[in-house]
């Protein structure tokens, strides 16, 4: 049975696909069966990132219509045999997606794989609430900053009130990960820092992600983060946060300001 | 005495078919006429003077049901001339009377759209003009004719046309064509970059285009079941 993630955030830009995309390759890096799924319908971005786009037949709307079967709509990996990635409709609102709907897709999917992980729209309505629904995990993407905090929060509070889990009386697994961090501008303390965000969100952490221009340059060409240059800075967190995950112990790394061994050379002016 | 051998006026029997509307009916009846409502309400008239056939297989259990659903069809204006996939039980005489042996027939897309109390006119062509750029996430859909779009289809936007669809610039979305014409509807476009192609329900992703056609203008056609791409 799959373990079933949501990856939300209640803000826009915050880095959630790009965590989903990044997340789902690092973990079917290591040989799990691997499903994301797009629940973005109207503004479905998550086949760039995977650079799927110019794959997609079917979708999710379709397949909850029964105008497709689930398997003619899942699009495997070029790189990672075992991931595969269920894309949003664009041309649909979030109307289409049906509570029976989703329960009875989702379901499928958990039989077929080891991790199933949904990538929330922003906002708190409907189609973010559909997308933590079956959530065991949720990864709350965050920014160092006041508003993201804030809407995490918010998220945190529908993650404990909306979620089947918390239908049944459970609570969802929730863990932050700290995306766009900035080693620079954390030092200059023009950014909240991570003990803050620890505190007001009072949530494991998962992992920390530098702001890197690798990031962006991974989604423009249509690669996860994790896999596209494996030893960049935010390569490694999302791979840490990956094991972190499948439950392994890995020490948490802060990222640092670039250049280490000049400035450890010329710490001190005499 | 023998009526039959008489002579006198004759009465013809003749066996003929007509097309009938058959009107499937699904539980609970609520419910599927609080649908029909609406339906209704979108095509008022749709009914005057159509002969209907209520399909009632696995629906009416009681002479009651069936009662009840004739005088609600009734009351919206569906006079039925015969019910369907229900017990003998369960009729009396005052009912439609039990059909048996219908076969299916399309009924032509025409006869849904055209309102049944207009006299009939020469049939016009349909051509949907779109005088705009289709941007991502909007659809076009046209199930009665072709499509004409005098601007680009971003990546995103989709395009569904009964037959042809013309693209005066870009195509980066989906044109899908031949929804109701089929085979002999095409796609033409003056730059191609689209996320999918198909006609007649053959289709092709951008994966499997010819980069040769990429930026190119184009014309889609299909051919014994697979999809044809030629410069224009």
């Amino acid at each position: 049975m799959a373990k079933i993630i949501t990856v939300t955030s209640g803000k826009g830009g915050v880095g959630k696909t790009t965590t989903t995309a990044a997340i789902g390759a690092a973990l079917a890096r290591t040989g799990d069966k691997v499903v994301v799924v797009d629940f973005d319908v109207g503004l479905r971005n998550l086949d760039l990132i995977m650079g799927a786009e110019r794959r997609v037949v079917y979708d999710f709307v379709n397949v909850i219509q029964g105008d497709a079967r689930l398997p003619q709509a899942l699009i495997k990996d070029k790189r990672l045999d075992s991931l595969f990635l269920l894309p949003a409709s664009q041309t649909r609102d979030k109307d289409a997606l049906t509570e029976e709907g989703v329960d009875r897709v989702i379901g499928l999917l958990a039989q077929h794989f080891d991790w199933v992980i949904c990538d929330s729209p922003a906002g708190i309505e409907r189609g973010a609430t559909l997308a933590m629904r079956h959530a065991e995990i949720a990864i709350v993407v965050t920014n160092p900053e006041v508003s993201s905090v804030r809407d995490s929060d918010r998220i945190v509070g529908i993650l404990d009130a909306k979620t089947l889990k918390a239908e049944r009386g459970e609570t969802v697994d929730k863990r932050l990960l700290l995306t766009r961090y900035d080693p620079v501008r954390a030092a200059r303390g023009d950014m909240l820092k991570t003990e803050d965000v620890l505190e007001i969100l009072s949530l494991p952490l998962l992992g920390i992600v530098p702001e890197s221009a690798d990031v962006l340059k991974a989604s423009n060409m249509g690669v996860p983060v994790s896999i596209h240059e494996p030893n960049s800075a935010p390569a490694r967190a999302y791979q840490d946060a990956a094991l972190r995950l499948k439950g392994e112990n890995i020490a948490m790394e802060l990222p640092r300001q670039r250049g280490g061994l000049f400035s450890k050379l010329l710490r001190r002016a005499a | 005495m023998n009526a039959v051998s008489q002579t006198g006026p004759s009465i013809r029997f003749r066996g003929r078919s007509f097309m009938a509307m058959t009107l499937v009916a699904d539980v609970p009846l609520a419910a599927w006429l609080a649908d029909f409502d609406v339906w209704l309400q979108r095509s008022p008239g749709f009914f005057t003077g159509r002969t209907v056939v209520l399909d009632l297989a696995g629906t009416a259990q009681s002479k009651a049901e069936v009662e009840r659903w004739i005088s609600e069809l009734a009351t919206r204006g569906v006079r039925l001339v015969g019910l369907e996939g229900v017990r003998p039980s369960l009729v009396d005489a005052g009912m439609p009377p039990i059909l048996r042996g219908g076969r299916d027939a399309t009924l032509a897309a025409a006869e849904f759209a055209v309102a049944p109390a207009e006299a009939r006119k020469p049939v016009e062509p349909v051509n949907l003009l779109v005088d705009r750029r289709v941007r991502s996430g909007q659809s076009i859909v046209c199930l009665e004719g072709d499509v004409t779009i005098i601007g680009s289809v971003g990546a995103g936007a989709e395009i569904i046309a009964g037959g042809s669809i013309h693209v005066y610039g870009t195509l980066a979305g989906r044109a899908i064509a031949g929804a109701t014409f089929g085979a002999s509807a095409q796609i033409f476009c003056s730059k191609l970059e689209a996320e999918l192609l198909a006609v007649d329900g053959i289709y092709r992703t951008a994966e499997d285009i010819d980069d040769a056609f990429r930026g190119k203008a184009v014309r889609v056609s299909t051919d014994d079941e697979t999809l044809r791409l030629t410069a224009l």
